[in-house]
């Protein structure tokens, strides 16, 4: 039986979520202000979304976020795909430190990352004749979105029944029509789920980007930052509420569909159990 | 007399260098329902699998018609497989996963026709009772609907021998029963070959032509069923057939053995004179009668009422024996046994002796017996893919 919280309980969560979320919710509500002012609230707005669209750098700012989001999401999840069902058919002796390096770089420091992938592609850029820009940014956002996907696939992986693969091959499959046609839709809610998740990252990615995009592209986080060290205006706002709304859509909607799949799992068990 | 199918020659099966499989030698007919018998972890699902080509032999040979098929992948073998909770497809439905297997073949470089293949679908689903079932979602069915779409899926391929590895371990008892004749009415309707296996006994000796009794990853005793609850060879296969009291007998010579210092006739013969031997005496085969008349007499230990019979422990100086008697005598009695000649089995002495047969802890093993539970193997767990 779980206890209804006290008064004292309900307090404390709400200190909390008020300290976690007043300050995106006054930086939203001053997106709409009518003047300038970032402490007075004048009249409602929409001039700084106007302005937004209307300015050629955070246009291309955003156009570039959008094509790296989407090509580093549909790579990684490939990538990260095909990795995922590697780790499954080892032997558990190398699955299993195999996965923890795999997690390394969840954990490990942006600017480590960052850092480290910009000396990479310098180092390589002066052998093989490229310079840091699209093409660096572009990979280093497929680096770290696959360690992402590959954790939103393994739990599929491991639901699917060991024996659906040797039926498969049983009926007439070779081993990879087996994949296309019983492992790919048993784990197409984590291929998805690991695409959408790779999207959000690389939409919300400044750390990363700001070391291996070069001097020549910018993507929305870097813009923001850029805009700061210029001059303080509510676009920031503006454009930082289109950055947390996108964020947040994107997160309800991974998870209501893990919600789904729970309830979706749960009726296969009892329906075998009748 | 049929011809013989598949044949395993000196097979011998070692995951990460532990044998679960020893040098196995054994050959399955046309049109036969035979059965690989054995507790968990006697190799039998193993046996299975590498019949399927889901496992290659460490060692040893694969024979299918004659022809070594040890290379042959699962997809290319005129065999189909029922596996452990029928495998079936979740994302398709009853129609699609019965069709599954027909829409990948190809007859002359072509694909089967859509009528030809909805035509085969439809006469299955006829053979196992689902009519209106195709659009349903596999997932909604009940378990004994789910063993059956996991027959036809098997059988619309039409293949020459059916693998049912423990099919029916997670249905009720009473479905199970049912589904024991289901299976048999199929398998002598349509003439192919079933190699079943189970660790129960019960439906072993219910549904087979024949049963090989299987332990420690070797074959113990290939026989009918009534061969092998008749006549075991040893004191594995007499305790895990049925119910047995085993005894340490010496035999004297051809049809006269002595047990607790009795002789005792026998119908069997060829051992050494004054060889030990390991005797079975099964729990149907005594009679009781009054102290005074018994060859041997003892003391009624503890009863169990089973319906028809009563099971009985009886307290012969300090060796308790199981008897089934339909006749009450109550607990602390002292009684009287007789047993006929056809009653005394005489088995050669084997690295089993002495460690079954005796009733002393009853009611342990008498938990174990009656325990149907689906049980997965130790090799299955280690087996990991072959690609």
């Amino acid at each position: 039986m779980s206890k209804k919280p006290g008064f004292f309980g309900r307090f404390y969560m709400g200190f909390i979520l008020f300290f976690l979320y007043a300050p995106i919710f006054v930086l939203i509500v001053f997106s709409f202000n009518s003047t300038r002012s970032r402490t007075v609230w004048t009249g409602f707005s929409l001039q700084w979304y106007q302005r937004l669209f209307s300015d050629g750098t955070i246009l291309d700012a955003f156009y570039t976020t959008l094509i790296i989001a989407a090509l580093a999401a549909v790579i990684s999840t490939v990538a990260g795909t095909i990795a995922a069902v590697g780790f499954y058919n080892m032997r558990s002796r190398w699955r299993i430190p195999l996965t923890q390096i795999n997690n390394i770089p969840m954990m490990n420091a942006d600017i480590v990352t960052g850092v480290s992938l910009s000396l990479l592609f310098v180092s390589l850029g002066s052998v093989l004749q490229f310079r840091l820009g699209f093409g660096t940014l572009l990979l280093a956002h497929i680096t770290f979105c696959i360690p992402y996907v590959v954790l939103a696939i393994m739990p599929k992986l491991r639901q699917i029944d060991r024996n659906l693969v040797d039926a498969a091959c049983d009926l007439g499959c070779t081993w990879m029509k087996a994949f296309w046609k019983v492992i790919i839709p048993e784990i197409r809610p984590g291929i998805i789920n690991g695409l959408i998740i790779a999207f959000t990252l690389s939409i919300d990615d400044f750390v990363i980007s700001y070391f291996t995009a070069g001097g020549n592209i910018m993507t929305l986080p870097m813009q923001i930052f850029a805009m700061t060290r210029r001059r303080i205006s509510p676009e920031i706002n503006a454009l930082s509420t289109i950055l947390f709304m996108s964020v947040l859509i994107l997160l309800i909607i991974i998870n209501v569909r893990d919600v789904k799949q729970e309830e979706k799992l749960k009726k296969r068990a009892a329906a075998l159990n009748q | 007399m049929s011809k013989e199918l598949i044949r395993l020659s000196n097979c011998s099966m070692a995951f990460d260098g532990e044998y679960v499989l020893k040098d196995i030698n054994l050959y399955f007919n046309d049109k036969e329902f035979l059965t690989l018998l054995g507790p968990s972890g006697c190799g039998k699902t193993t046996t299975l699998r590498i019949i399927g080509g889901f496992q290659k032999p460490t060692s040893g040979d694969v024979f299918f018609d004659g022809v070594r098929i040890n290379d042959v992948l699962p997809h290319k073998r005129a065999v189909n497989t029922i596996f452990q909770k029928y495998a079936l497809f979740p994302h398709l439905n009853v129609y699609e996963n019965i069709a599954f297997g027909l829409k990948l073949q190809r007859q002359n470089g072509k694909k089967l026709s859509k009528a030809e293949i909805s035509g085969r679908v439809s006469e299955m689903l006829d053979v196992v009772s689902l009519k209106g079932f195709e659009k349903r979602d596999v997932t909604s069915l009940s378990g004994g609907q789910q063993q059956r779409v996991a027959i036809a899926r098997a059988l619309v391929n039409r293949p020459k021998v059916l693998l049912l590895d423990e099919p029916l371990g997670a249905l009720d008892m009473r479905l199970r029963k049912d589904m024991q004749s289901e299976l048999k009415r199929i398998q002598q309707a349509t003439g192919i070959t079933f190699i079943y296996v189970t660790h129960d006994q019960e439906e072993a000796l219910a549904m087979s032509d024949t049963v090989v009794v299987m332990e420690g990853g070797a074959i113990q005793q290939i026989g009918t069923p009534e061969d092998i609850y008749n006549e075991p060879k040893n004191a594995f296969v007499a305790d895990f057939i049925g119910e047995s009291n085993i005894l340490d007998g010496i035999m004297h010579s051809d049809g006269v053995v002595e047990l607790f210092g009795r002789k005792f006739q026998c119908l069997d013969g060829g051992f050494s004179p004054m060889e030990p031997v390991d005797v079975v005496i099964r729990p149907e085969d005594i009679d009781i009668v009054d102290a005074a008349e018994g060859t041997l007499k003892g003391t009624v230990a503890s009863i169990t009422f089973r319906g028809v019979l009563y099971d009985i422990i009886v307290d012969f100086h300090g060796f308790k024996w199981l008897i089934q008697t339909t006749d009450l005598s109550p607990i602390g009695t002292e009684i009287g046994i007789k047993i006929d000649p056809d009653g005394i089995h005489i088995m050669k002495k084997s690295e089993f002796s002495g460690m079954y047969g005796d009733y002393s802890s009853f009611s342990d093993k008498y938990d174990d017996i009656g325990d149907a539970e689906s049980e997965l193997e130790l090799e299955e767990a280690e087996g990991g893919y072959e690609t």
